[in-house]
């Protein structure tokens, strides 16, 4: 089966080098240099301590699903999840290249940085 | 200062309409509004405060207001999605007690139905400039998907089955039966919902809410006014709010806002979840249901699979009767937002004017609940208790 084709995001000035780095292969995750706490999504601003001092560090790209939905009533069916990160947050993604009856909560995954329109990279997760 | 005591509901609609093709969503607002004053025995020209919220077409209150022609001195446009009209009426009984308005209306409407809105399982597209936009949209986020995960990961952590969510839609559907305006008024099995087709697992097509156009209103007034109209009192005694988000990360999809803002109604009531004899609980899907039962306290946390089981919803046979106008599983979900009736049919408990087939015997205390947004990562709730005087 044909996997659903990702739609382009819409950065802003806030998050333009995330985007500007999966280009590169880069999966990067927001840290604070103050409490050192990472979060997901990323801001400029640290959610937990307010500073104005959160930098990109690159990322494991090893996750576990937290959740996930396979959503049938599409034209091409997928699977959405939340994956927690090795680096502590948790965010929203898609579980592919497996079929869907293998996807489980706890199930280890890394990431992916797959092809969107538009050029863009988008982070999805694999078993493995 | 508490708003305890210190306001009324004393008119509520529901608009018949399932499906309107042949009106405008202003039209709609008014239509209920208009039905709301008659029901109250007040007029158009009583109406010092207005509230509405996104469904409302145009700028906030303002074109509301105007399309309606009101003179009004306070207004309120708060959207917390679903929730804003059990919200609304918390703020209206605020703004009673402060003295910036005397009569409050509050107004839903929409018509989502006649627009051919794939309301549940279309990604929508949003704003760019909404922050969470660019790192959700790409992966297909619905509402049904969004709220699939919730029931998924409530199933692993604590055993519940689809069975057991599946009669939630079964209670809605014995009380469905006999609402003559309800979109679906036959009586379901939980075979009937698990067998009915997979949406986003692990919900099912019966597990969801209907898509209906329509809308509602209700009135909120000052002990003084309630008390020389000819209706059953319906005295506001706790009001709650909260919102909950992702924690910067800090996802968890086992509990709802509704922990905080039932927690803000109980207290300020003076009541306990024991003491509720009807229970209205927005019931977008059946796990919406079962979430907030849990997190108003009607249950411990990860009990509400084996509390809703067995018929015990069900006006007559359970012990908390929830939705008897079939809820938005089986009656009426105008614009998508499913607050409005949730309140609607706890005054009409109150009043002692349900259908007599789902009346709860003396309803002298009832509930009202909502959420907005999405259950889990990010919503509105509001919660509201009402006492017959």
């Amino acid at each position: 089966m044909t996997e659903r084709t990702l739609p382009a995001p819409t950065p802003t000035p806030e998050t333009e080098a995330f985007w500007a780095a999966t280009r590169e292969g880069k999966f990067l995750v927001k840290t604070c240099k103050e409490c050192q706490r990472a979060h997901w999504y990323p801001r400029a601003l640290c959610p937990f301590c307010f500073a104005d001092a959160t930098e990109w560090r690159e990322a494991s790209g090893k996750g576990r699903v937290y959740s996930f939905s396979i959503m049938r009533r599409a034209p091409q069916p997928y699977a959405i999840a939340y994956v927690e990160l090795e680096e502590g947050p948790m965010m929203m993604t898609n579980i592919v290249g497996c079929d869907f009856d293998e996807v489980a909560i706890g199930q280890a995954v890394r990431v992916e940085l797959r092809e969107a329109e538009g050029g863009f990279r988008v982070p999805v997760f694999t078993p493995g | 200062m508490s708003i305890k005591g210190k306001s009324y509901i004393v008119g509520a609609y529901e608009h018949p309409t399932r499906k309107a093709p042949d009106k405008s969503v202003a039209q709609l607002h008014a239509e209920v509004a208009a039905g709301a004053l008659a029901d109250a025995g007040l007029s158009k020209e009583d109406v010092d405060g207005y509230f509405c919220a996104g469904d409302a077409p145009g700028m906030g209150p303002i074109s509301m207001v105007d399309y309606l022609n009101l003179r009004v001195r306070h207004v309120d446009s708060t959207d917390t999605g679903g929730s804003s009209y059990l919200v609304h009426v918390g703020h209206a009984a605020e703004a009673i007690a402060a003295g910036k308005c005397n009569v409050a209306l509050i107004t839903l409407a929409g018509r989502p139905r006649s627009e051919g809105m794939a309301t549940g399982t279309a990604p929508r597209q949003g704003n760019p400039a909404q922050p969470d936009l660019q790192w959700e949209y790409p992966y297909g986020p619905t509402v049904v998907n969004m709220y699939a995960m919730v029931a998924m990961r409530h199933m692993y952590e604590y055993g519940t089955t689809s069975e057991q969510l599946a009669w939630i839609k079964v209670a809605a559907s014995h009380h469905a039966q006999h609402n003559p305006n309800a979109m679906l008024r036959e009586v379901v099995t939980v075979e009937e919902v698990v067998n009915s087709p997979m949406v986003a697992d692990p919900l099912h097509r019966l597990d969801c809410c209907v898509i209906s156009d329509g809308g509602g209103a209700l009135i909120v007034t000052r002990p003084e006014i309630a008390k020389s109209l000819k209706r059953p009192l319906v005295k506001l005694i706790g009001a709650g709010e909260a919102t909950k988000g992702q924690m910067g990360g800090a996802v968890d999809l086992t509990y709802s806002a509704a922990r905080v803002s039932g927690a803000a109604a109980f207290n300020e009531a003076g009541v306990t979840p024991a003491d509720i004899q009807y229970a209205s609980i927005y019931d977008s899907f059946t796990i919406t249901v079962l979430v907030q039962l849990e997190d108003l306290g009607f249950c411990e946390k990860g009990q509400g699979g084996r509390f809703v089981a067995d018929g015990n919803l069900i006006s007559g046979v359970g012990k908390l009767p929830f939705n008897t106008d079939g809820g938005g599983l089986c009656n009426n979900h105008p614009a998508n937002r499913g607050g409005m009736t949730k309140v609607i049919e706890a005054v009409r408990q109150v009043r002692g004017e349900a259908h007599p087939a789902v009346q709860v015997a003396n309803c002298g205390l009832a509930l009202a609940h909502g959420t907005g947004g999405q259950l889990g990562t990010r919503h509105g709730s509001g919660t509201l208790i009402m006492e017959r005087e």
